[in-house]
């Protein structure tokens, strides 16, 4: 390995993309069920909506390790399963196929076209089907449209063609769909424009007189070509097209959907065209055009319509009526179409309606919607706007026609799946005195925007908090016989006695029980058919179902310290330091084993484990002694409690478990011994079946106190409850079925055990001090909890108080009307007596182009969860940065300082002027109060608090500020990079400037001569989003194109530059080609696809290891783990190779291919291609192991430890 | 003779399949139009960059989308004129 790095990240994703590029809905179980794929980056999920509850729950998801552009779903006739086209950077067109019985997406072909990458000419961005599953087809934004006809052959298997061409150079392509045409040859339709003749005329006339055409594309089925078989000239602006149902269900032809009007249009008929209904109110401005950004048709019982969403959120019904004949049916000819309002929701990238009556949106910002349709908009008293009123030619202009927003009254939301895209910002801090720190996240755009606190851990539903006259121990809930399903009993211990409960409508008190009540209670275990057993310090009682008594005493002089017991055995151990055996024998008394076993010092905990399905006992009995030793007694009748294995600890145990779990390695379930310490350690170990031996130990530490263990049951699946100074839970990951173990979002419980009643069927009972509380966990596929805070418009930077845990956000949203201009026209409109108020939430804000409105948010994540104080903005201007800076002039009191922007327009980017304002942190930082702006020249991009002043860039110019008594007073300044500055950072005298697209440059200040000399800089450019610096010499970062990389600068450099003096030796440097004089080295170049928008170097778990930490724009949240060891990396390098071999990614891209998409990946090991180790079946994962001279569960440890380590 | 021919039919055949191969007497106009449609069909094509820049400018990402297409019809503008 010679040309490697000598650094090395292990990549992980820790929260996959939540931003939806496509959704698509089908039956692709094969069954009537519709299920929803959604594409999110390079993710490809398939959700199953509960049409019972109104929920959607991810059924599966897999990293394809490519960039999913388009999706389609469509059937083979006389199949009842529908198939998945995905178009990607791969240069081939995919078809996946959902396999139900094992959970997994199965690839039936996959056929080459082009050259991989996302390319002009590389078809991909478009993709449409016949709706009768018989031809699709693949289609680049310029020129080449590939058709492919889908068949079956005699075995029933999909059989896909070689492609035909319908290639037009110079032309592109807005829009394609396919026409629905019955049985007839299949027709693709295009929005296209050719420009080639606008290229040759430099007059600039052909340009002006482009047209936008609909072309129709027919599939000759019987000659197998494709040819261009109509085309008409549509609207202009048209972007967007429709498919009208045709063949027995309607007239066939398209929907144009352009700005201001929507049209429809067939070869067979003439045009119907109606304009899009805009708002009214005082504050819309009447001229603004809609254009249509979503929609979806819906065809039911020889019905259908559409709902047709504009950039406004606002939904419309359109429907075609056709001429009738004398039957009253509908012939092939439209008559007209009519529009009318519907209701208002988030725009959407993809909606869509299920047949169960709901629908999905899949939302362009923030969280996704799942509706209910109370009705389907057919109120007379909304207007409906017909297209008899209006000319079908797009060139005569049509009357606006307008509607009154209101609240929805057509669909109701069920549920809304978090989705923290897009992720703005973000910061990790402990604030709220947890073991680990939280994730405080900016997302979200417009009205819908939040400030979100994530946190890991799962959500618990309480159902019962009810205090208590004492504080109990203990508590354990019990059934009567062994058929019960729930529990009857839950029996408290207390210092001093036993109280029992009974399970019903109301919990009561009971005492005729036969459970002795004046002593506390170590164990309660239902035993036998119908017998109870109690174990307490003076001996064991066993409670016959007549109620008859049996007790077994406690030796003289000796109690009972610890129990364990089954449903056939019981197992007690003596303070003198012997086990005690005990055995149902068949006429259903308990039969004490004639020897005891004595053990080396005290025993501390037993565990026992249920009795196996079918087998007379468990066959092992673990022990836990005052050495810090866990031994595995034997209970078979030959070898009974005969020694099997020992496990030295690091402390003494306080709690054993001996479980079955479901278990990843071997497919099935396997028995493990989870083990608790005094030091606050948790460990699961394998426990042999038959050997009894001990391997394969993980361990966690949890938390400070002594750990206790009880077996739960959640969602079906038995999971280990483990109590330290937080509860958490152990269970097997739905898809994986690897272990986690996940803090539970509660209080803090001294005890836990399971609970099983007629209203909680998987519950949990616990005491927290004198408080017993039952509650249940209702997900597990999520283990990071959310929660929210609304903002006003965008977020675009956020910052800390450098004392109080309070949040400081600039918001700005572009073509907004700021609240001072909406203020004034509500006003004026009052006078004539209209106004409306809309909640911007839902309706979103009253746009006006050029206009901006912005603001300053005070947000308390930890005590109001809320915004506690808001400060807009006047004068048009836009705030673009924030630091909150010390000023050494100032005593070094801190002040908010704020970058602002007059009149911007983000592209081509220009402002009229920048200012920074300043403020002063008032009430403990809870308000803000204006001190004094200075103008600049150019918006200043990023600010930052540097040895005691401000530091600025500004364009390309970084300068050195410090705060006077009217306006900020220029220091220093000195021009640093090619173009802008858009971030900065610093250690000691150095500064790291990012700029908008030549990476980052090195930057030093000398204090003595007051100058900025850059000295370093980088050799490729990159397109900086945002840095953080991981050590003195090195920075990460991220680029706009999905890059994350590090760079370092050589350490002869780095010393050269901090060396004492004036810096002349510096400055005379000579640059080199037309840079600074040296050049950073890249250590490190990874592609994310998502655009990561912060890092951050820090620790994510109590005791972790310093990690970088990054979140992407689509939501995502990743981290690069640093290799320790060669070995390691050696291993993983080898696991990668064999999976990328082995699984090659779904949709037909090279991983290694994909990772280097801009630059070749250097030293970065793709974590989430290793964790799809553990997606594989077992021969491939025993083939693997194979290959590496590994065992399975070797593997599976490594590929685990490096997630669980240093995150969750 | 016939090598050089045979790279000429290659060349060709690349600049029938690839919109952008360059040859010897490629054009500035020829060049900045084909780079800037190269870029906007970029933008249009990855997901996080078009809605990246959405939300940068406030609006939907299908308004972006569109606005793109229609940038890559415009190019580089008009041609220059050309002397004969």
């Amino acid at each position: 390995m010679a040309t490697t790095s000598h650094m090395f990240m292990y990549s992980l994703t820790i929260q996959p993309p939540t931003a939806i590029t496509q959704a698509i809905l089908g039956q692709f179980a094969g069954t009537r069920d519709q299920q929803i794929v959604t594409a999110s980056g390079s993710k490809l999920t398939i959700h199953r909506p509960d049409p019972a509850q109104g929920k959607i729950t991810p059924l599966f998801s897999q990293d394809v390790f490519g960039i999913i552009r388009s999706l389609a779903a469509f059937r083979v006739a006389g199949s009842s399963k529908d198939y998945i086209i995905i178009g990607s950077d791969s240069g081939r067109i995919t078809i996946v196929e959902y396999v139900p019985s094992q959970n997994r997406f199965n690839r039936i072909h996959m056929e080459t076209f082009g050259k991989s990458g996302v390319r002009r000419v590389v078809p991909g961005q478009y993709l449409a089907v016949d709706p009768k599953g018989r031809a699709c087809l693949i289609a680049s934004v310029e020129k080449n449209k590939l058709v492919y006809v889908l068949n079956r052959n005699s075995q029933a298997e999909l059989t896909i063609s070689s492609p035909l061409e319908a290639h037009k150079p110079q032309t592109l392509v807005f829009a394609m769909i396919c026409l629905d045409v019955g049985y007839d040859n299949p027709v693709f339709a295009a929005l296209e424009v050719d420009y080639s003749e606008a290229d040759q005329d430099p007059t600039g006339q052909a340009y002006e007189e482009i047209e936008k055409v609909l072309v129709y594309y027919e599939l000759d089925l019987g000659l197998n070509h494709v040819v261009r078989k109509w085309s008409d000239p549509v609207d202009r602006t048209a972007s967007m097209l429709f498919q009208v149902p045709g063949g027995d269900d309607g007239p066939s032809g398209v929907l144009v959907c352009a700005e201001d009007n929507i049209t429809y249009r067939h070869s067979n008929q003439g045009a119907f065209r109606v304009p899009i209904p805009r708002r009214r109110g005082a504050t819309e401005n009447p001229e603004r055009k809609r254009s249509i950004v979503s929609g979806v048709m819906h065809k039911m019982r020889g019905a259908f319509f559409f709902l047709l969403q504009t950039e406004d959120g606002d939904l419309f019904k359109l429907n075609l009526e056709m001429v009738e004949d004398k039957q009253g049916k509908p012939t092939g000819e439209v008559k007209r179409l009519t529009i009318k309002y519907f209701d208002t929701i988030p725009v959407s990238t993809n909606l869509l309606i299920l047949k169960s009556g709901f629908l999905y949106a899949a939302s362009e910002a923030g969280n996704h919607n799942f509706y209910q349709f109370e009705k389907l908009g057919d109120d007379p008293s909304e207007a409906a706007f017909s297209s008899d009123s209006f000319s079908a030619d797009p060139s005569v202009p049509s009357t606006p026609i307008y509607f009154h927003p209101r609240g929805a009254e057509n669909v109701n939301l069920m549920e809304s799946m978090n989705s923290l895209s897009p992720l703005i910002d973000s910061k990790i801090l402990n604030l709220s005195e947890d073991d680990a720190p939280q994730i405080y996240t900016i997302c979200g755009s417009g009205a819908r925007s939040t400030f979100r606190t994530l946190k890991h851990g799962l959500e618990v539903s309480e159902i019962v908090e009810s205090d208590l006259q004492q504080v109990p121990s203990a508590v354990w809930t019990t059934k009567l016989t062994r058929g019960d399903e729930f529990h009857t009993y839950i029996i408290l211990s207390f210092a001093n006695g036993t109280l029992v409960l009974s399970i019903g409508e109301i919990v009561e008190e009971v005492s005729d029980t036969g459970f002795l009540s004046s002593a506390p209670t170590l164990a309660v275990q239902q035993l036998g058919e119908d017998s109870l057993v109690q174990v307490h310090p003076r001996g064991i009682r066993h409670i016959l179902a007549d109620q008859r008594v049996n007790e077994w005493p406690a030796p003289q002089h000796r109690s009972i310290v610890a129990a364990a017991a089954n449903e056939r055995q019981v197992a007690v151990a003596l303070s003198s330091g012997e086990i005690v055996y005990f055995e149902m024998d068949a006429d259903g008394t308990l039969a004490e084993y004639d020897e005891r076993r004595q053990m080396s010092g005290t025993v501390t905990s037993l565990s026992m484990g249920e009795v196996p399905e079918g087998r007379m006992r468990s066959s092992f009995l673990a022990v836990g002694c005052d050495d810090s030793t866990v031994r595995i007694l034997s209970l078979d009748p030959d070898s009974t409690l005969e020694n099997k294995s020992v496990q030295a600890l690091t402390s003494a145990p306080s709690a054993l478990q001996i479980m079955a779990m479901a278990d990843s390695s071997s497919g099935g379930t396997t028995l493990y011994l989870h083990i608790g310490l005094y030091s606050g350690v948790y460990l699961r170990t394998v426990l042999d079946e038959v050997t009894g031996e001990l391997s394969d130990t993980r361990t966690r530490f949890i938390g400070a106190k002594p750990v206790k263990l009880s077996q739960v049951s959640v969602k079906g699946q038995t999971a280990v409850l483990a109590l330290s100074t937080r509860p958490w839970l152990g269970y097997s990951d739905v898809q994986t079925k690897s272990f986690m173990l996940t803090p539970l979002d509660y209080v803090g419980l001294e005890w836990g055990w399971n609970f099983s009643s007629e209203q909680c069927v998987e519950g949990m009972i616990g005491i927290q001090g004198r408080s017993l509380r039952i509650f249940t966990v209702e997900k597990l596929d999520n283990n990071m909890l959310q929660e929210s805070i609304p903002l006003s418009y965008t977020p675009r930077r956020f910052v800390k108080h450098p004392d109080q845990p309070l949040f400081y956000v600039i918001e700005s949203d572009n073509n907004v009307l700021s609240p001072a201009t909406r203020q004034r026209l509500i006003e004026d409109s009052q006078e004539n007596g209209e106004a409306t108020d809309l909640p911007p939430a839902d309706f979103g804000y009253p746009r006006g182009s050029g206009h901006w409105a912005s603001c300053i948010q005070v947000v308390d994540p930890i005590t109001t969860k809320s915004v506690i104080f808001n400060l807009d903005l006047e004068d048009n201007e836009a705030a673009v940065s924030l630091a909150a800076v010390p000023f050494s002039s100032q005593d070094g009191e801190t002040f908010l300082v704020v970058g602002t922007a007059k009149d911007m327009t983000v592209s081509p980017p220009s402002s009229s002027c920048g200012f920074i304002h300043i403020y002063r942190f008032q009430e403990d930082g809870r308000e803000l109060e204006f001190i004094h702006k200075t103008q600049v020249d150019e918006p200043p991009l990023a600010l930052l608090g540097f040895q005691g002043r401000l530091l600025a860039g500004i364009g390309p110019i970084l300068r050195v500020y410090d705060l006077g008594m009217k306006q900020l007073l220029r220091k220093c300044q000195a021009p640093v990079v090619p173009k802008t500055i858009v971030g900065l950072q610093t250690q000691g005298s150095r500064i790291i400037v990012s700029d908008i697209r030549e990476s980052v440059t090195y930057v030093v200040y000398k204090y003595q001569d007051n100058v900025l000399i850059p000295f370093a800089d980088d050799s490729i450019a990159r397109w900086t989003s945002s840095t953080t610096m991981v050590d003195y010499e090195t920075t990460a970062g991220g680029d706009k194109f999905g890059n994350l990389w590090l760079v370092r600068c050589p350490s002869k450099v780095s010393e050269q530059a901090d060396e004492d003096g004036s810096g002349a030796h510096l400055i005379h440097e000579k640059g080199y080609l037309h840079g600074t004089p040296h050049r950073l080295e890249l250590m490190v170049h990874f592609y994310a696809q998502d655009i990561p928008t912060s890092l951050h170097k820090t620790q994510l778990v109590a005791g972790g290891r310093d990690i970088v930490v990054w979140t992407g724009f689509q939501g995502t949240i990743g981290m690069f783990v640093p290799f320790a060891s060669r070995e390691d990396v050696d291993f993983f390098q080898l696991l990668e190779t064999q999976l990328a071999s082995q699984q090659p990614p779904l949709a037909g891209r090279d991983h290694l291919m994909y990772r280097g998409y801009y630059a070749p990946v250097k030293g970065v090991i793709d974590g989430d291609l290793c964790e799809m180790y553990l997606l594989l079946p077992n021969d491939t994962k025993l083939m693997i192991a194979g290959e590496l001279d590994r065992s399975v569960r070797e593997i599976e440890r490594k590929i685990s430890d490096m997630r669980t380590r240093v995150a969750y | 003779m016939a090598d050089k021919l045979r790279t000429i039919q290659n060349l060709e055949a690349l600049q029938a399949r690839y919109i952008g191969t360059g040859h010897a007497d490629t054009t500035k106009y020829e060049w900045t139009s084909n780079i800037l449609r190269d870029s906007y069909s970029s933008y249009v094509g990855h997901p996080p960059l078009l809605s990246y820049m959405a939300v940068g400018m406030g609006e939907p990402k299908e308004k972006m989308r569109t606005m793109m297409l229609e940038k890559m019809v415009r190019g580089a503008g008009n041609p220059p004129e050309t002397q004969e």
